[in-house]
């Protein structure tokens, strides 16, 4: 029996450090997702603060298994990033810009994936986040 | 009329002005942003000049489309997203023809400037590069020198503005009294235009 594709995570942030710590919080906390495409893409090439459209574009291709690719990111520049590579087709077919807080949408995407939900089902999990109040 | 050259010459000129201003649109960053506007806009416009002199494209079009694919992918900061869609929105209204009229161009910008807006969202007043970009579209029916002098004053009048977009728009009525460092660098552009038609 072949496994069901799952939907794969990018994470965008203007650091790299925030990137890949939050891959790792949202894998760690899903429980069994570590089958979950995850991918950080975080800071510029050279290590500085920022947003690479290279590190975008390999992160989303290094995820995408077919069933789609769900992109969170911080602010400013990485979501401007992601907007301009989807209107140049840059990045793998059905890839969506995910409208999410970064951590917490993080850790509702990569839990819904790893039930091998769409990517749908993945990006209205992920902008549900929004809804949880913490006062 | 227009051809490929001009446009690789407009770029050229573009990437020696943003070299030789990149300190100030840095300094004029540090004070509502985060210091990076002339490192970045240098790093991208150099990286379209080596690319430009490698080859130039054959069509206006095509060298505004391979300046903004570059800016996209090498500024690292939001001027890349920006710059990039204005360029290569205005690149792909101007089509495939080998030569255009000023008032293609005109009209091609006008789309490219729209992108800008959908894309960041941000309008007249708000305090970023809109405010010198809009006011030079609507000038160049007037000639490339109204278009130069219609971004510097509307790059000049950013300074009373209270920003509404991007980091400066955290510092609320601080922002007030400083010029935008995005209006600044699109009077740049504008202006390097009005340099490359005077040849």
């Amino acid at each position: 029996m072949s496994e069901a594709k799952l939907v794969g995570i990018v994470l965008v942030s203007h650091s790299a450090e925030v990137a890949a710590s939050v891959v790792a919080l949202a894998k760690g906390l899903a429980g069994g997702a570590a089958a979950v495409p995850v991918a950080p893409a975080g800071g510029t090439e050279g290590g500085g603060l920022g947003t690479s459209a290279e590190l975008i574009s390999a992160a989303a291709a290094s995820v995408d298994r077919g069933a789609g690719v769900a992109v969170l990111t911080d602010l400013g520049s990485a979501v401007l990033t992601v907007k301009a590579l989807l209107a140049e087709d840059e990045l793998p077919e059905d890839t969506r810009l995910v409208d999410a807080p970064f951590l917490e949408g993080a850790v509702a995407a990569v839990v819904t994936a790893s039930t091998g939900a769409d990517l749908a089902a993945v990006e209205a999990a992920a902008t549900e986040a929004y809804d949880y109040r913490k006062v | 009329m227009l051809d490929a050259d001009f446009f690789r010459r407009w770029m050229t000129a573009t990437a020696a002005s943003v070299d030789r201003e990149a300190e100030r649109l840095t300094a004029l960053d540090a004070a509502i942003g985060d210091a990076d506007h002339g490192s970045n806009m240098r790093r991208g416009f150099t990286a379209v000049q080596a690319e430009l002199d490698k080859e130039t494209p054959g069509t206006p079009g095509a060298v505004l489309m391979l300046a903004g694919r570059l800016l996209i992918s090498t500024v690292g900061g939001a001027s890349g997203p920006l710059y990039g869609t204005l360029l290569r929105r205005t690149g792909k209204a101007l089509g495939e023809d080998p030569e255009v009229t000023e008032d293609q161009l005109a009209e091609a910008l006008r789309t490219g400037v729209q992108g800008v807006m959908k894309l960041g969202g941000a309008a007249a007043g708000d305090k970023t590069m809109v405010d010198a970009l809009l006011p030079a579209v609507d000038a160049l029916g007037d000639g490339f020198a109204a278009a130069r002098a219609a971004a510097e004053q509307g790059a000049e009048a950013t300074v009373p503005l209270l920003a509404h977009k991007g980091r400066a728009s955290y510092l609320g009525e601080r922002s007030i009294g400083h010029q935008d460092p995005g209006a600044t660098s699109s009077a740049l552009l504008m202006a390097a235009l009005a340099e490359t038609a005077e040849g």
